[in-house]
């Protein structure tokens, strides 16, 4: 009982990161119906920047692990809008084969970009945040899986306040449901896609920075698997459905923590891929997703 | 472009490769090298076209057929070779002609597999079920023991040669051509260019998809038999993301559906991989960059100059 508990508990603070890629997935595929591929990386320099920004700080502290994410965001956030603007933006309106290959590419270059400037070589992760053991019962949670709830809990809630309730939020949406409609009622469309790329960069950051935390070793390909499933869980839930991407991202978690529990741990990275094939054979629209008929 | 006669010219291309491989003994053995991998990279950049160029899809797991292919010659020829090799006669060409047939039909299976779910996919989902598929193929072989697991499978004996990569290569490009520009091939063309209107022409669109699927599969397969009979070591690091990506790169170099400009690209990037190496981490770089301005920029592939791009909606 104890060990089934335990293993909830860390598949959910798994799902947990997981989520917390997949929305910005969910979100990009919602305004411009592709995949960003190099979403993943992005999650990548989010560790680094919170491995970089933490050096000078004093680690330990909840003040460091709040700034550390805040900026790591922040500058996430950045590097998305730059990558939409320079890779993306010039593609507008061409064929989704296009742009799903140029993503691809933006993937690779930083990829490649960061074994160059970082080194190819695992560096550790500090302890942003003060660490502690905390046993129940013969549980064990860590301070880091408590964070991973707490910020992942906060952040969606702020999003899902973003999305409903402002301007900016209900034009992400009117977007989403129509393109051409949404400009001719004045939503600014370059705008608001440089607003959705910088809200799910900098959901990715802190993703990045929370995996981090609890899997202390980072490296320039860090972002490959992490970052696949979290697409995975965003199909899982239904793709462009914000909600959906939250519920993929924990029922991945405990899937692959299951997989693990049960002695299947070489399979593990097998594991994702085998839900997502099947998911798009059973149910392609996803968990939380409604039937649309298909237009070629 | 039409050919008047492709099965004369492909007769008459195995006959020059015979002449050359003939006298392979006075090659340098760094450039017989280079033109070995020129041979395989053309056979899995052309059989690649036929499902990303010529059909329209997009598989991001063409290494994983390879992997297919190259993992199950070999160990018919390795670990079951002495007994094989007594039956077929001791001819060990036999034997490798029938191993590599083997791997090709191992790794078309694989591509039924993963043509099924991909009728019901289309363009980026696709890629991700593919690239799924290439990343579970490698998981799975690395959990193999027999064939050596992570640390790859040594002792392949080395039956292949410059002759048998440009022969495949050439049958590969036979059967490509042949196949795209039958009648019957124009199906594929039509699913690439509008899948809604060429089923509404009576054109069964999953058949094409699948048999696109099967065909590329099998010759990748193939291209793996011959890349570990080549080298002589395979592992399973050497079919994940990053050799899928390279053929990927060479089809977009060369311009989707471009038989020809596929065949230049494909020789272009072994040769310059090769004079980059000393490069390192920078010919990635390269490669990434390569992508984007081109898609930004050419989309159509570098070697197509008439107007007609065949990258579409």
């Amino acid at each position: 009982m104890t060990e089934l508990l335990q293993q909830l508990i860390n598949g959910l603070s798994l799902g947990a990161i997981y989520a917390l890629i997949a929305l910005g997935y969910t979100m990009v595929y919602g305004v411009l119906r592709f995949i960003n591929f190099a979403h993943s990386d992005v999650f990548m320099v989010g560790a680094f920047a919170g491995y970089f920004l933490a050096r000078p700080l004093p680690t330990d502290s909840v003040f460091t692990g709040v700034l550390v994410l805040l900026g790591a965001m922040a500058i996430c956030a950045l590097l998305g809008v730059v990558i939409e603007k320079l890779a993306y933006r010039p593609l507008r309106g061409r064929s989704t084969l296009t742009v799903l290959i140029t993503a691809i590419g933006v993937s690779l270059l930083l990829q490649n970009l960061g074994q160059r400037i970082f080194g190819a070589n695992p560096r550790s992760f500090p302890a942003l945040f003060p660490v502690h053991q905390f046993h129940a019962g013969g549980i064990v949670v860590s301070s880091a899986q408590i964070m991973v709830f707490a910020v992942a809990l906060v952040l969606l809630f702020l999003l899902r306040h973003v999305v409903l309730h402002t301007r900016t939020g209900t034009a992400m949406r009117a977007l989403s449901f129509n393109p051409v409609a949404a400009s001719l009622v004045g939503v600014n469309n370059d705008r608001v896609i440089s607003f959705t790329f910088a809200l799910g960069s900098a959901l990715a950051a802190a993703g990045g920075i929370l995996y981090a935390s609890n899997y202390p070793s980072i490296d320039p390909l860090m972002g490959t698997l992490p970052g696949m499933k979290a697409f995975v869980a965003a199909v899982l839930g239904g793709i462009g459905n914000i909600a959906g991407a939250a519920v993929g991202g924990l029922v991945l978690g405990l899937v692959e923590t299951a997989v693990v529990a049960l002695g299947g741990s070489t399979y593990r990275d097998a594991v994702a891929f085998a839900v997502l094939i099947l998911i798009l054979l059973l149910r392609p629209e996803g968990l939380l997703g409604r039937r649309i008929a298909e237009k070629a | 472009m039409r050919v008047a006669r492709p099965q004369l010219l492909l007769l008459g291309a195995l006959l020059v490769i015979g002449l050359l491989a003939a006298f392979s003994n006075f090659y340098n053995p760094y450039l017989l090298d280079i033109a070995v991998s020129c041979g395989i990279n053309v056979t899995l950049a052309v059989s690649l076209n036929l499902i990303n160029g010529y059909t329209g899809q997009f598989s991001l797991g063409h290494a994983g057929f390879m992997g297919v292919g190259a993992y199950a010659a070999a160990v018919l020829t390795t670990l079951y070779g002495a007994p094989l090799l007594a039956l077929a006669g001791g001819q060990a060409w036999l034997l490798f002609l029938v191993a590599l047939l083997a791997g090709g039909l191992a790794a078309a299976l694989a591509g039924l597999i993963v043509g099924v779910p991909s009728l019901r996919l289309r363009g980026d989902y696709l890629a991700i079920v593919t690239l799924g598929f290439g990343e579970i193929i490698r998981v799975v072989l690395q959990n193999i023991d027999a064939v050596g697991g992570p640390r790859g499978l040594i002792g392949i004996p080395g039956y292949a040669n410059l002759a048998w990569a440009f022969g495949l290569a050439a049958i590969c490009v036979y059967v490509v051509w042949a196949m795209v520009h039958s009648t019957y091939g124009r199906g594929f063309i039509a699913v690439a260019d509008d899948e809604l209107a060429a089923e509404a022409m009576g054109i069964n669109a999953t058949r094409y998809k699948i048999t696109a699927f099967l065909v590329g599969a099998f010759f990748a397969g193939l291209a793996g038999g011959v890349y570990a009979h080549f080298k002589q070591y395979i592992a399973p690091q050497g079919f994940g993301f990053d050799r899928s990506i390279e053929i990927v790169v060479m089809v977009i170099l060369g311009g989707m559906g471009n038989t020809p400009g596929v065949i230049a690209a494909a020789i272009l990037l072994t040769v310059l991989g090769e004079s980059l190496r000393s490069f390192g981490d920078y010919r990635m770089i390269l490669y990434s960059l390569l992508i984007i301005v081109l898609m930004i920029t050419r989309p159509q592939g570098l070697f197509r100059w008439n107007a007609r791009a065949r990258m579409r909606p």
